[in-house]
């Protein structure tokens, strides 16, 4: 046990030390949120009408928290595929640690880095015109926490499947990006047709998203009756536990 | 447990010792089994272990055993199954079939107990290059629950032993690639293994650096107890193991001490160049009834004493001969006969001792 929190808190720790190290890679994964939030949300608030009296920009800001959680999350953890090409995987699975607790350590890593990162973006709200109390923003960085593990999880075991990184664009392409649109981030999930609105059922970041919402708009996200809150809260817990025990079990497996 | 198993009768188990008592006849070697009083539990007990990938036999039915306290040398070829025999101990990969254990902890079913035992120093790097010295050693010791108060000592100190104490703040992407490697020996070195693992632990490093891993290493098990496991495809790094097996394809083809190990290649070799090699070996036969074959234009001739054969061959092929050098076994000797092939092609041509060798024969012989 105490080998197991040591390994937890070691790995933490090496994901923060290289994040702060990497500032180059603080910027990248900050400019893409930011990108999209200024120049999409900018452009777009100029053809469509505000839903529920809500200007455009605002409208997509819990959508924008949930994109920078998305990619710094998934990435945290697509970390674990250079661990294994460049060798440091073997470093951590030949250590007296149980394989829950790599993964625990991973999913951690990930979420205190899309944690801050989402935060970053949480603290521009003055810039686009919204009103935050410190109340939201701490409930904000609460479901942020848990939607930070979430990903994180599900970024462990996608990783757990591949053995380098030429899967890459793969990923990007056909796991992160239809994820991204698929989660109500830039409209309304009502909006989409039925085969289409079966997959943003099954996306976690919806619901994180959906949770967002309520914290961001908390009188006007009534109406709109997508999800209630505590199912939002149930489906991202619950899916974590799924994604860490399935991931632990991959590790467990040896060749 | 381990000494109950042993005394069970059955038809695989008596097989096996029948294998045993022929490796050890061919080494000169007394099986430990013979006398059960004697027994002694091995620190590293592998049985009949055989690994398959896909329909690639990687390890194919090994058995051997590793004493505490002594040096194991793991020779073979490229692709022999060294590494993923490793591999199997170390807990990484379960095997096909067949038994291995440390310390009396079963590799398989009691993981955690084995890796707690064990240092590794891999074939590949496994360092986190964006990290510093100091950090992937801290790493390591937080892995290996290293109490707090030592922690900080203990890394130090093997740093200071592979000499990178200056560096330590050094991000390891810095490094080069003996610098890495030593690193890494230190690393594997900070838990206090009791056994420790190096695959080829000095692949890369220049002569000096070789030399005073190797003295460390060599100093391990009478200083800590350690036992060590080590591969090389450097003979020379071979001859400080107390016990050495040599594996290809997958199967063990010889195990022995080194000294046990050169006799099995029947004592020295002559070398000649003669002006007609056919009928230099037909003389030869004829006249002194040795075995000579051809290989490379060169005759080779296996004897037990070289030194006193080498007048009367001159004797008897009088002018015909052009050169003649007298090679005693190597290692690589061994694992040339054994398998067929160099374990590095360089290791081949005779060295130093042997232009020695021929020397001091010639100086007899003007003499004489
Ligand atoms: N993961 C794997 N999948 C398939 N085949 C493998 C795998 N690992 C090893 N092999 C095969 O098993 C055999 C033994 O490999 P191994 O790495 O144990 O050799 P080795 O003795 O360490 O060689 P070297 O001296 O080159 O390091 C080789 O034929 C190799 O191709
Ligand atoms: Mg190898």
């Amino acid at each position: 046990m105490k080998y197991d929190l040591n390994a937890v808190y070691v790995i933490v720790a090496r994901e923060f030390i290289k994040f702060v190290r990497e500032r180059g890679r603080l910027v990248s994964t900050l400019a893409r949120p930011l990108l999209w939030l200024f120049l999409v949300g900018g452009g777009m608030s100029r053809m469509v009408s505000p839903d529920m009296g809500i200007p455009y920009m605002q409208f997509i800001f819990p959508g924008i928290i949930g994109m920078t959680i998305l990619f710094s999350s998934i990435f945290s953890s697509i970390s674990i595929i250079w661990d294994k090409e460049f060798g440091f995987m073997k470093e951590m699975l030949a250590a007296p640690v149980s394989r829950f607790s790599i993964v625990i350590g991973k999913a951690l890593s990930g979420t205190v880095v899309s944690t801050l990162q989402a935060l970053i973006i949480v603290l521009l709200f003055p810039v686009i015109g919204l009103k935050l109390d410190i109340i939201q923003i701490l409930l904000i960085l609460s479901i942020s926490i848990i939607l930070s593990f979430c990903l994180s999880s599900l970024g462990i075991l996608i990783a757990t499947f591949y053995e380098n990184l030429e899967s890459f664009s793969v990923i990007m392409n056909f796991i992160i990006m239809p994820m991204f649109f698929l989660s109500g981030a830039m409209y309304p999930v009502k909006l989409l047709p039925h085969v289409l609105s079966f997959l943003t059922k099954i996306n976690p970041l919806t619901y994180g998203i959906d949770a967002l919402k309520y914290m961001v708009f908390p009188e006007k996200k009534l109406l709109t009756h997508d999800f209630p809150l505590s199912l939002d809260i149930s489906v991202i817990v619950i899916s974590s536990l799924i994604f860490v025990i399935i991931a632990a079990n991959v590790f467990e497996r040896r060749k | 447990m381990y000494e109950q198993e042993i005394f069970i009768h059955s038809p695989i188990h008596s097989f096996h010792s029948f294998t045993h008592l022929l490796t050890y006849s061919l080494t000169g070697h007394v099986p430990k089994k013979q006398d059960g009083a004697a027994l002694v539990m091995p620190i590293i007990a592998v049985e009949n272990l055989t690994k398959k990938f896909g329909n690639i036999t990687a390890v194919d039915g090994i058995s051997f055993e590793v004493e505490k306290g002594t040096i194991f040398g793991f020779l073979g070829p490229n692709g022999a199954g060294k590494t993923t025999t490793i591999n199997i101990l170390c807990t990484l990969l379960s095997p096909t079939s067949g038994k291995a254990s440390i310390d009396g902890y079963d590799c398989m079913k009691e993981s955690s107990e084995v890796r707690r035992e064990i240092g590794i120093v891999f074939q590949d790097n496994t360092l986190d290059k964006e990290l510093t010295a100091y950090e992937n050693l801290l790493f390591h010791s937080y892995l290996y629950n290293v109490p707090k108060n030592e922690r900080r000592g203990r890394i130090n100190d093997a740093l200071n032993f592979v000499g990178l104490y200056e560096r330590k703040d050094d991000t390891v992407k810095k490094f080069s690639g003996g610098m890495k490697r030593r690193l890494e020996v230190a690393r594997s070195i900070i838990h206090q293994p009791k056994v420790l693992f190096l695959d080829e632990p000095t692949l890369g490093l220049d002569p000096q650096s070789r030399a005073n891993l190797w003295e460390f290493i060599s100093e391990l098990p009478k200083r800590h107890d350690v036992t060590i496991f080590m591969t090389t495809h450097y003979m020379e790094e071979a001859e400080i193991c107390n016990k050495i097996a040599i594996i290809d394809k997958g199967k063990l083809i010889a195990q022995g001490s080194p000294d046990e190990l050169k006799k099995m290649v029947g004592g020295d070799v002559i070398y000649l160049k003669t002006k007609d090699n056919s009928i230099a070996i037909d003389e030869i036969k004829k006249n002194l009834n040795l075995d000579a074959e051809e290989k490379n234009g060169e005759i080779f001739i296996s004897v037990s004493k070289g030194d006193a054969c080498i007048p009367k061959l001159i004797n008897t092929l009088a002018d015909m001969v052009l050169s003649v050098r007298l090679q005693r076994p190597t290692l690589n000797d061994v694992f040339l006969k054994l398998t067929g092939k160099a374990i590095r092609p360089e290791a081949v041509s005779g060295g130093d001792e042997l232009k020695e060798a021929i020397r001091s024969y010639r100086r007899k012989f003007e003499r004489g």
